[in-house]
């Protein structure tokens, strides 16, 4: 079955210098237990694609269900009572950052009417399941990116959703924590049975992770299918063009690795691979 | 006049002052704090925008800020009148105060408010935060910091009002000034209640500042 079905939705802009048609008749629809993915170039219409499933953007027609319900037509209540089915993880994390990591966790369960001990109780295992629960009294600056990320992540867990929306959610991390999140993501779809829509202009996003894409041009559908199908035959120039950057990425990758032997530098979250250096440097002093 | 002698009224005088500060600032709160809140939830980017509700609001508040202290003082003296029972003395001047206040504070609020994060209010409502919620578990505590600096400011200003308060009798500090130091030409007493005011203007400002940085999670 599928958990969301977008028919036919129109999103405009309209602001001081023209209007924007950001979303041209758009359908497309998100199978039960998958991790579907939407690809573009920046401005392509994603972003708000992804914020019309939620209806944090009103489109001005079309339809949007979940689980089979029409939600453009839903009273502001059940709406609010809807989007506590459909979490959300964003770029930018968007943590609060006066509360411990402990208490972000708790809020959406304080939104679902918990008691706060009976909240706090159910935040820990959520932290736990994202490998952060010695962080618990932390505020969100003492993190970095990824441990924030992964925060973000279990307090979408904490709502309990069907649904699981990231928009550009490993655009501000490194290659290793990107990978290290998508594992997360991974995991969270397997043992939850929670799908995902991950918005990405990465290429290796959509290959680590995705079983279906769609490439969004203009705010319209490209093209949509299985994520080998569409990248071992682009039919549209716009799906080469953003496999020639994956190349170009891959590239990147890897010179920045080299380099980062070469000076061996490391971060905490390159552990594993700094070690190998300090391995490598031990090898040649003796 | 022998400093001993107005020790005691120099005293009274400090206690009334701080009275009438801390319960003005205190009603204007009351006040300004659910107008500012409105304000920013109604506003353009706000998350209920209501520009009828938002434009009505920012005239009232417009207009009772544009009219200097002094004015007002005198203008509302019959509402004081009304609600007192009395237009002069401490009590008294917590009306004007507290009108005087209101609209201050509802643009500080408005303003501290308006600083939490865009994304962070979306990321509460789609976990499906209601309006409530959101207003009190993400604007109100994100904006702490920013708000208690507001209470410092509020503070201050509502400090040097009850001093001009003292030209039409206002009780306090600003009494005593005018009383002896303009009208009986004791320049001492005069200075001494300046100096006074000062001093509590500086504890203010300093204890809102520690506080403020205290409950501020953003630094590490
Ligand atoms: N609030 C807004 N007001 C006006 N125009 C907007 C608004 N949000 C987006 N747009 C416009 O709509 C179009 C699609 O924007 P959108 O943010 O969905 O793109 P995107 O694919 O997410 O891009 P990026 O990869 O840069 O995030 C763009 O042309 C953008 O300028
Ligand atoms: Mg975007």
């Amino acid at each position: 079955m599928a958990v969301i079905e977008l028919e036919q939705v129109n999103k405009t802009y309209s602001g001081g210098n023209g209007d924007v048609h950001a979303l041209k008749n758009v359908s497309l629809s998100v199978e039960e237990g998958e991790i579907f993915g939407v690809i573009g170039l920046s401005g392509a219409g994603k972003s708000t694609l992804v914020r019309c499933i939620n209806l944090l953007e009103r489109p001005e027609s079309g339809q949007i269900r979940i689980e089979g319900r029409e939600i453009r037509s839903l009273s502001e209540r059940e709406l609010r009572l809807e989007r506590q089915n459909i979490a959300m993880i964003f770029q930018q994390f968007n943590l609060l950052m006066q509360r411990t990591v402990l208490d972000n966790v708790c809020f959406p369960l304080e939104i679902a009417g918990l008691r706060k001990k009976e909240a706090r109780k159910q935040a820990l295992v959520y932290l736990k399941t994202v490998g952060l629960e010695d962080k618990a009294k932390a505020y969100p600056v003492q993190l970095s990116g990824g441990q924030q990320q992964r925060v973000a992540i279990a307090r979408a867990l904490a709502s309990h959703p069907r649904i699981i929306l990231c928009d550009e959610a490993t655009s501000a991390l490194d290659p290793q924590t990107t990978k290290n999140i998508l594992e997360l993501l991974r995991k969270v779809n397997r043992e939850y049975h929670i799908s995902i829509v991950i918005i990405t202009h990465e290429m290796r996003v959509i290959t680590e992770i995705c079983d279906r894409v769609a490439v969004l041009h203009h705010g319209k559908v490209a093209e949509i299918g299985p994520v080998e199908e569409v990248f071992t035959n682009p039919k549209t120039k716009v799906a080469r063009r953003l496999l020639l950057i994956r190349e170009s990425e891959a590239l990147e990758d890897e010179i920045t690795e080299n380099e980062e032997q070469a000076e061996t530098s490391h971060t905490k979250e390159h552990e594993s691979k700094s070690l190998r250096v300090i391995e490598g440097g031990a090898h040649a002093a003796n | 006049m022998q400093l001993t002698d107005i020790m005691p009224l120099l005293q009274e005088g400090t206690v009334d002052t701080l009275r009438m500060v801390l319960i003005s600032t205190a009603l204007g709160y009351l006040v300004g704090l659910p107008l500012g809140v409105l304000l920013t939830i109604t506003s353009k980017e706000g998350i209920t925008p209501h520009p009828i509700m938002y434009r009505i609001l920012d005239l009232i508040i417009n207009i009772t800020r544009s009219v200097p202290f002094l004015i007002l003082l005198i203008l509302i003296q019959p509402m004081t009148k009304l609600i007192v029972g009395k237009s002069y003395g401490t009590t008294a001047t917590i009306v004007p105060l507290t009108v005087a206040a209101s609209p201050l504070i509802a643009r500080m609020v408005e303003s501290s408010l308006k600083e939490v994060d865009r994304g962070v209010i979306e990321a509460a409502q789609s976990l499906g935060a209601s309006h409530t919620t959101i207003v009190c578990k993400v604007l109100i505590p994100e904006a702490r910091t920013s708000l208690l600096v507001g209470v410092t400011i509020a503070l201050g200003t509502i400090l040097g009002y009850s001093a001009m308060a003292g030209i039409i009798g206002g009780g306090g500090l600003g009494d005593i000034a005018i009383r002896y130091g303009y009208y009986r030409y004791e320049t001492g007493v005069m200075i001494i209640t300046v100096v006074i005011l000062v001093l509590l203007m500086q504890i203010l400002q300093w204890l809102g500042m520690l506080i403020s940085g205290k409950v501020d999670r953003r630094r590490v």
